[in-house]
């Protein structure tokens, strides 16, 4: 496994190949010297602050350690904020089986502890569990993600969770107008929070609802602070930018299961490499039928739905 | 130092007038306090100070926005039939399209800006600076054509009045090809604003192509009722010689657009309607609610019928040249189209959500303080460059002209 303090992949799959070089390399000759001035002094880095794609791995590296020092001072405790790269011949993919879901949303509040969102106003969850009914099937109609259960799961009901699907063909990386979001090479869809202006055009592509906004100055408390984090993943984010699921980037680039895959009681969530024949995602894609969500989007998802029973 | 005189001249015609005009000033500017106060307290606490969330991500910033980008878009296209009808005062028809279509522009700016929850990293859409996300990303699209668009009119404008004011003939080596250039880029950027919300097939209420020309359609009848009014009140105001047939063949053509739009409405009913699919649910939020959710429904019906009596207003000769029925049809242009194309656009595409769920939105006071104020500032920049444009027109403000003359000059109340 890399460090987890490797340098930051700046690859980004086919549709970045054409981004002129010379243009990216031209304009960090004439910013880079002010951009490296300035980085020392607070509030103005982040006006001059260039594309985290055209940053040298020197900037990466002071752009974490700031990043850092700023965490840990507001935490009060030692925060790490990693830029783990993708692995080569690494494609995460994800696996639910709806038949085994019970609803409890122990994922919903273990991803919460591991991934640094808002607790309260706005409430940030980036797993959405919608209770179904068994009459209907997968029927957004009849979706109900506010029930309230003693016992789960009740008659007459079944349970979808939803989160970030981690597209291939992602249509809010598309509409993004700055580039603040991307696919990386192992399949993740990120978001650079530095970067993002909030203007939300990507909440309003999201076929699955899996983008959220810091409406307000996110509440995290100290103590409930998760001080592992990954650069485009869990480390804490400002108010006005949106943010999502990342399959757990700071676990799943150093060998992990996503905080939600681990917690389940049910064993309902399969994680792995889809390019690896042996691992657990290949063996449910290979024995189960698997399905997309809204798979007449073509938005290919890497998260799999199926029932296995 | 031309220039410096001209813009002397300017400030000067813009703190002279009567006390209508002050009158008016002062409303403004208690509009753009309110704005101010409103937004103060957005940029304190964040976009929380709305009623948009997850569920819901833009409305009426977004809403107003859209609408706008229409008036501004069809205060240009009204050059056309100023030249087909060869009207005699073209020169006034465009250059008072072209300062409406600024003023629309930097109210459609402040909208996005106020919409955005970073506003502090607008540069990064900014060539060179940021990271613009050509040619995918059709936000960056609409920066690029609403700017240009922008440029292009405070150019045109900017380069008459002064040649008039220097009196000298304006160069139509610059004029014409700019002002025959804003015409397709008019039709840019409604299009391009139309495409924002087409290009996103999670949301079949936009997801569908009339989109577009439906955009043209309703733009090409609230951007002129702006005009036909504004040209009554300059008429009046200062003997600015635009024909009552001129007025008259522009209601007509909004008579054509009107039925276009409303065709291509019942065009989509029909589809969604007989086909009846799970897509047909958003149609229903907007026109029928569902279950208790009806916010609109009331809004949607009056924005029928507003926009189905001005369209019978200006289809019949009688209500067309008589002056109650006309300008009571331009009102209901507005609002017929405000509604469509503002809030009946943007809410209905967001509800239900992707995942089913109803969340009513409803604008909260910071949302109506920060829009008037953004009206405010646009209804303002438009005052000050018609206060300055129509002396310039008519002849009275000029090079030679001295101060007391300007000020003497000072019939316009608006």
């Amino acid at each position: 496994m890399t460090p987890p303090n490797g340098r930051l992949t700046v690859l980004n799959g086919e549709e970045e190949a054409g981004t002129g070089h010379s243009r990216r390399a031209f304009l960090q000759m004439a910013l880079g010297g002010a951009a490296v001035a300035a980085l020392g002094a607070c509030g103005a880095e982040d006006l001059l602050r260039r594309h985290l794609h055209e940053l040298s791995p020197e900037d990466v590296q002071a752009l974490l350690a700031r990043l850092e020092k700023k965490y840990s001072a507001r935490y009060g405790k030692k925060v790490t904020v990693a830029a783990t790269p993708a692995l080569p011949g690494v494609e995460f993919a994800y696996g639910l089986d709806l038949s085994r879901c019970i609803g409890c949303r122990r994922c919903v509040y273990a991803c919460v502890r591991e991934n640094n969102p808002s607790r309260r106003n706005p409430q940030i969850q980036w797993i959405r569990v919608l209770e179904m009914d068994k009459e209907h099937g997968v029927d957004l109609q009849h979706a109900n993600p506010y029930y309230e259960a003693d016992l789960v799961p009740r008659p007459g009901h079944f349970y979808m969770p939803v989160q970030c699907q981690q597209c291939r063909n992602p249509p809010c990386v598309k509409v993004c107008p700055v580039k603040a979001t991307w696919k990386e090479p192992d399949g993740i869809v990120v978001i650079d929070s530095e970067w993002c202006i909030g203007c939300r055009c990507c909440m309003a592509a999201c076929p699955y609802g899996a983008r959220k906004f810091n409406w307000a100055e996110p509440d995290l408390p100290a103590a409930e602070m998760n001080p592992v984090t990954h650069y485009l993943g869990n480390r804490p984010r400002p108010r006005g930018v949106v943010e999502k699921c990342t399959f757990c980037i700071q676990r799943s680039r150093v060998g992990r299961y996503p905080a939600c895959v681990e917690i389940c009681p049910v064993g309902a969530r399969k994680f792995g490499n889809l390019l690896d024949p042996q691992s657990e995602i290949r063996r449910v894609m290979e024995t189960k039928r698997v399905f997309v969500f809204k798979e007449d989007l073509a938005t290919e998802p890497h998260f799999y739905y199926f029932y296995a029973t | 130092m031309g220039f410096v005189r001209f813009l002397k001249g300017c400030a000067r015609l813009v703190t002279q007038g009567g006390k209508a005009y002050w009158a008016w000033i002062a409303a403004l500017s208690v509009a753009i306090g309110i704005g101010t106060a409103g937004y103060a307290r957005q940029f304190s606490v964040g976009l929380i100070a709305t009623n948009m969330r997850d569920q819901i991500t833009w409305a009426f910033y977004i809403g107003n926005f859209t609408f706008l980008v229409g008036v501004a878009a069809a205060a240009v296209l009204l050059v056309i039939p100023a030249y087909v009808y060869h009207w005699k005062p073209i020169k006034e028809v465009v250059v008072l399209g072209e300062l409406l279509a600024i003023s629309a522009i930097t109210m459609c700016l402040l909208f996005v800006l106020v919409d955005m929850g970073r506003p502090d990293r607008f540069l990064h859409i900014v060539p060179g600076l940021g990271s613009p996300n050509w040619p995918r990303s059709l936000l960056s699209w609409d920066a690029l054509v609403l700017n240009v668009y922008l440029a292009v009119n405070l150019v045109v404008a900017v380069h008459v009045l002064y040649s008039l004011f220097m009196r000298r003939e304006y160069s139509r080596k610059i004029f014409v090809p700019l002002v025959l250039f804003s015409i397709p880029l008019a039709v840019g950027i409604h299009t391009v604003t139309a495409f924002l919300y087409n290009g996103m097939a999670a949301r079949p209420y936009w997801n569908a192509s009339i989109l577009a020309p439906r955009f043209i359609a309703s733009a090409f009848c609230s951007g002129p009722a702006v005009l036909l009014i504004l040209f009554q009140v300059l008429r009046k105001a200062t003997g600015l010689d635009i024909k009552d047939e001129a007025i008259w063949k522009v209601a007509e053509l909004m008579a054509y657009a009107m039925f276009f739009n409303l065709f291509l409405l019942g065009a989509e009913l029909f589809k969604e309607y007989y086909s009846h699919t799970e897509h047909l649910l958003y149609t229903r939020y907007y026109w029928q609610g569902i279950g208790g959710h009806r916010a609109l429904v009331p809004f949607a019906w009056a924005s029928l019928a507003c926009s189905l009596v001005a369209f019978l207003l200006f289809l019949i000769p009688r209500t067309r040249t008589n002056w109650v029925t006309l300008n009571l049809g331009c009102i209901l242009i507005w609002a017929g189209v405000y509604i469509e194309k503002g809030m009946g656009l943007v809410v209905p595409g967001m509800t239900p959500d992707t995942l089913g769920e109803i969340y009513e939105y409803t604008p909260t006071s910071t949302e109506w303080m920060v829009a008037t104020g953004v009206f405010g500032v646009g209804f303002l920049v438009f005052t000050v460059l018609v206060k300055i444009a129509v002396p310039i027109m008519s002849g009275a403000f000029h090079v030679e002209a001295r101060p007391a003359e300007g000020a003497a000059a000072q019939t316009l109340t608006r």
